[in-house]
């Protein structure tokens, strides 16, 4: 068993200031691993979904918008691991989504992107409803994921992706 | 007539060149912003008023290198107006480049070419 190495880890409110240097750090970083352009392209395309996810939902809880992430590799496969506080009630949504989208082949979710796309309306946020998708898609993996109940109003998310 | 639409590109968007006087439209790079509508309403407006008298060619060279799911909404919403100008007064069409190996990048101009009406060229590269 490969031994699991951090590259990067975060807890704090993720800001757009913040989400661009993860970004620019991680970039160089693989930049100078030698990985494959296209694992360091589904790294990256997997990334910005996950910060922009966390970003968007950040003043959902003014007093807990602490979120984590973390990325790290073992052996080829690199995880992209997101933490973040959501409301029970979104948290019902998502764990549904999440589930149909892990029932999917490669072709289903093609398939599902392509009418999510079509149908979605974008919301003043600049959100089209499509992150999970796309990441499911880009990582090619099904979605690691947990619900931890908090109290009866929020559960902590908890979010693996696989990028081999 | 119009003459040109150059948005600058910065760490999360894409350059945009737009050239009325030949219909030639290019972009460029990389579109990750966190909201995507206020970068390319610009764009979106000037095709509206391009379309009230087009180039008889539109020519649309898409060269992103990675674009983030709001952006795709957006690039939806582009090609849709350049569907709807399609036909009276201009001939569209979209060239789709992607980097060899970049399945994902392939894919996801397919996706659009099962969507839009408008005839898709997908071109490989060896760099964007």
């Amino acid at each position: 068993m490969d031994e699991e190495n951090v590259i990067l880890s975060f807890k704090g409110v993720v800001t757009a200031d913040l989400l661009t240097s993860i970004l620019q750090i991680m970039e160089s970083r693989m930049e100078s691993s030698n990985e494959s352009p296209r694992v360091r392209k589904k790294v990256f395309n997997v990334l910005v979904e996950c910060l922009q996810n966390l970003y968007h939902h950040a003043d959902d809880y003014p007093d807990g918008r602490t979120a984590l992430v973390m990325i790290a590799k073992e052996g080829n496969a690199f995880t992209v691991r997101t933490g973040n506080y959501i409301d029970n009630e979104r948290a019902e949504d998502l764990k549904e989504r999440l589930k149909i989208i892990n029932t999917m082949d490669k072709e289903g979710l093609k398939e599902y992107y392509q009418n999510s796309l079509e149908s979605s309306v974008v919301s003043s946020k600049g959100t089209a409803g499509l992150g999970m998708i796309d990441i499911a898609r880009k990582s090619g993996n099904k979605l690691d994921f947990e619900f931890l109940n908090i109290d009866n109003e929020r559960s902590f998310f908890c979010l693996n992706v696989k990028i081999d | 007539m119009l003459e040109m639409l150059v948005l600058e590109p910065s760490a999360k968007t894409p350059s945009i060149t737009f050239n009325g006087e030949n219909g030639k439209l290019e972009l460029r790079g990389r579109s990750i912003p966190e909201n995507s509508i206020e970068f390319y309403k610009p764009l979106i407006d000037w095709v509206d008023q391009y379309g009230s008298s087009p180039n008889p060619t539109t020519v649309v060279e898409v060269k992103l290198e990675y674009f983030n799911t709001s952006s795709s909404k957006c690039i939806l919403d582009l090609f849709k107006k350049l569907e709807k100008i399609n036909g009276s007064g201009t001939e569209v069409k979209v060239n789709w480049y992607y980097e060899e190996d970049d399945e994902d990048m392939m894919e996801a101009g397919e996706d659009y070419q099962a969507i839009i009406k408008l005839p898709f060229t997908m071109i490989e590269v060896e760099e964007i």
